[in-house]
């Protein structure tokens, strides 16, 4: 994988003020800078929010980016964390379509990845899958064969091991 | 008992008062009637301006010349939106700056009512910061943040957007004006060790040069870098923005490098083994190809936004902090190297590639701006529009302190110069102050002679007329075979009439043999402004030239013969 194909996630810990969003994504779109996700939520402190970022491109440029978005007046910290530092997960919502002959399959591939079943029809069934995006990725491409009609995913939440403060 | 209270719009001249504003640039218009109408209460002085662009130019000449925030007063819709030039181009260059926007009701916004326009959505990209106030409850401690991040810091511009309820609702007399910013902080101290490696480097140093822009302006560090150059003998280039910082006419002062810099400043750096960047971000005018800058050269960069680290040009240390507070500890550590031969060559090279002109035939532009360089000693505070002309002004205005040389440099914004000058002028009443502009810039903000006279401002707009829209005549001239478009200034007015229509002086000089006569003539005329329509030379061209791109050393002194291929890097 090239270095302008690197994942990179961004956690960033900003003040719950309209206007936010914008600013942290004109950073990323300056630099022509693909976003992946963007999941942003009020923290245990309402006047501040919590934003993750999943997005592709070259290390040099993302640290660029990370000095831009820690100059941003709103944002308090914003920092890039390994895979290895943090706790990951993410939420996905799968629709797999399905008949009386493939459904037991499904359903034994779906317990296989814990996931559950939250909607099931005729011809459909909705899986909720949590954890590791790559934990996702894989269920995903089992159900492919049976015909995906729909996946939503919330992107990336990360948090912090044991004392150190998530984004900090 | 109810407690006093008072409308937003009064607490906000209130507040601009507590905030030292002297005076305020800008035009009125529905949604920002309530401010102006608390204007009209108050002392507070408005310089009316005829275009709002021209009332952000004239706030940056303010506040480059004073070091204090300009303030521009503008209504919403197209009234917000002509400042956005003027506000991209203080951001560009650091220049502390509030611009007051008049809104729609908060209820209308969203909804395309009259002149609402999403003005600080629009502003993102170009401001330090925006608020938008909602709650007029929330409308002094706005206010005061937006002055403490304009100022403090990288300055930059802060636009606030005022709906036309929340300025004319009642607030408490006494609302709080507190503030905290927990995501704003600022590093002021550099790291010591850092600042320990830089003055190791900077001691072994055999041919080093210092690099003084806007950043050192900014923080005033010209006494700390006087004593550093004197005690370690180290010649100093300045930026555009930088010209000043370190007096021109001191024998280690290169003046500029870069594109249309001086040949001996560029023969220094191509030559030097360490480069001291204080406060100047290696802009391409500069570096040219930022990716194989002077790779033989260690380079040091002293800069309080971390971001400009490493930005461009890698370097080898860093130092994020201010420029003055830095240098002040830097000094201690340092220890006296041998630069002799370094200062016996620089000195040669000042000798051998001087800056010329030719000054017999037509008349020179250049032969203009250094006459009245001389004329007015170094005293006078120049602001420049963008172009030919101000490329000159660079090299033949010699400027011998901070603040005294106000040009668009990251920006290139046309039409800056004259309005600027009625900023510097409003700020330094004493001085004199001189416009050097080309016909082609000057016509952009031209309207704003009306202001100048009505505030009897004696600014000389020195116009160096050449007809043309000369620095991309000379591209076209030297990169596309001469293939001239878009370039001709046909239909120009005649300047000395339209001095006339306003009311105003009109000098004209053609002849090198009066450029002295004239200019004099000119700098005794105070009751007002007055334009030096100064026809020069249509078809010169500025040298040296680095082509666009390229490394210093390719560097031209003069027309090259041989075709020239078309430069690599941006305009």
């Amino acid at each position: 994988m090239s270095d302008s194909q690197k994942k990179h996630n961004i956690s960033l810990f900003v003040e719950n003020k309209p206007g936010v969003t914008i600013r942290i994504a004109l950073v990323f779109a300056r630099r022509g800078y693909n976003i992946e996700s963007f999941v942003g939520s009020p923290t245990q402190d309402p006047n501040y929010s919590r934003i993750n970022i999943e997005a592709t491109g070259d290390s040099r440029t993302l640290h660029l980016m990370l000095e831009q978005l820690n100059r941003l007046v709103d944002v308090i910290h914003a920092r890039e964390y390994s895979d290895e530092d943090v706790i990951q997960k993410e939420l996905a919502l799968i629709k797999v379509r399905c008949d009386n002959e493939t459904r037991t399959e499904i359903l034994q591939i779906a317990s296989a990845f814990k996931c559950r079943n939250v909607d099931i029809s005729d011809t459909t069934m909705t899986f909720q899958v949590t954890g590791k995006s790559s934990k996702i990725d894989a269920v995903r491409k089992m159900l492919d064969k049976f015909g995906v009609l729909e996946v939503v995913r919330t992107g990336k939440v990360l948090i912090a091991r044991g004392e150190e403060e998530t984004s900090w | 008992m109810n407690k006093k209270q008072c409308t937003a719009a009064a607490k906000l001249i209130e507040i601009l008062k507590n905030q030292g504003v002297e005076c305020i640039f800008g035009l009125p218009g529905g949604n920002a009637i309530p401010i102006f109408d608390a204007l009209a209460q108050s002392d507070m002085k408005l310089v009316l301006t005829r275009h709002e662009q021209g009332a952000t130019h004239m706030a940056d000449g303010y506040a480059r010349s004073s070091g204090k925030p300009g303030v521009v007063l503008v209504t919403s819709g197209p009234g917000a939106t002509n400042t956005l030039t003027g506000v991209m181009t203080a951001m560009m260059d650091s220049v502390p700056m509030v611009v007051l926007c008049g809104q729609q009701l908060t209820t209308n916004l969203g909804l395309d009512t009259f002149q609402e326009a999403d003005v600080s959505g629009m502003s993102y990209p170009i401001v330090k910061h925006s608020f938008l106030v909602k709650d007029p409850e929330e409308l002094p401690s706005i206010v005061n943040q937006a002055f403490h991040i304009a100022s403090t810091g990288r300055p930059g511009p802060v636009i606030i957007d005022l709906p036309k309820n929340v300025t004319s609702a009642y607030i408490d007399e006494d609302t709080s004006g507190e503030f905290s910013l927990p995501g704003y902080t600022i590093r002021k101290e550099g790291s010591p060790d850092a600042i320990k490696e830089a003055a190791a480097m900077i001691s072994k140093a055999e041919k080093p040069v210092l690099m003084v822009g806007h950043g050192a302006v900014i923080s005033g560090a010209s006494s700390e870098i006087k004593a550093i150059v004197e005690k370690m003998q180290i010649p100093v280039c300045n930026t555009l923005l930088g010209k000043g910082c370190f007096p021109e006419s001191h024998e280690l002062n290169l003046g500029m490098p870069g594109m249309h810099g001086t040949a001996y400043a560029n023969m220094a750096l191509c030559e030097s083994d360490l480069i001291v960047s204080i406060g100047a971000r290696w802009d391409d005018r500069i570096a040219g190809s930022p990716s194989d800058f002077l790779p033989q050269a260690k380079k040091i960069h002293i800069d309080i936004d971390p971001v400009e680290i490493n930005k461009t040009v890698q370097v080898d240390c860093a130092i994020v902090g201010d420029a003055r507070s830095v240098l002040d500890s830097l000094y201690g550590y340092l220890e006296k190297g041998n630069t002799q031969r370094w200062v016996k060559l620089i000195k040669r090279l000042k000798r051998e590639y001087p800056l010329k002109y030719k000054k017999e035939g037509k008349l020179r532009a250049q032969h203009v701006i250094e006459e009245m360089s001389r004329l007015t000693g170094g005293e006078a505070i120049v602001t420049t529009d963008v172009g030919q002309h101000q490329m000159w002004a660079a090299q033949f205005f010699k400027t011998e302190s901070s603040r005294n040389f106000l040009s668009s440099g990251g920006a290139g914004t046309m039409g800056f110069g004259f309005p600027a000058a009625i900023g510097a002028q409003m700020a330094n009443p004493g001085k004199t102050v001189v416009a050097v502009v080309g016909d082609g810039g000057f016509q952009m903000t031209l309207p704003e002679l009306s202001t100048a006279v009505n505030e009897k401002l004696p600014i000389k707009i020195l116009l160096i007329n050449n007809n043309y829209l000369g620095m991309v005549r000379q591209w076209q001239h030297m990169f596309y075979e001469n293939r001239l478009s878009g370039v001709d200034l046909v239909g120009n007015p005649d300047f000395m009439k339209l001095a006339t229509a306003y009311g105003m002086k009109g000098f004209r000089v053609k002849r090198s043999a009066d450029v002295r006569k004239v200019l004099s003539a000119a700098l005794e005329y105070n009751d007002g402004p007055c334009i030096i329509d100064a026809e020069v030379e249509k078809y010169d061209n500025v040298f040296p030239m680095v082509p666009s791109g390229a490394g210093l050393d390719k560097m031209l002194l003069t027309m090259p013969r041989k075709k020239l291929d078309k430069p690599k890097g941006g305009t």
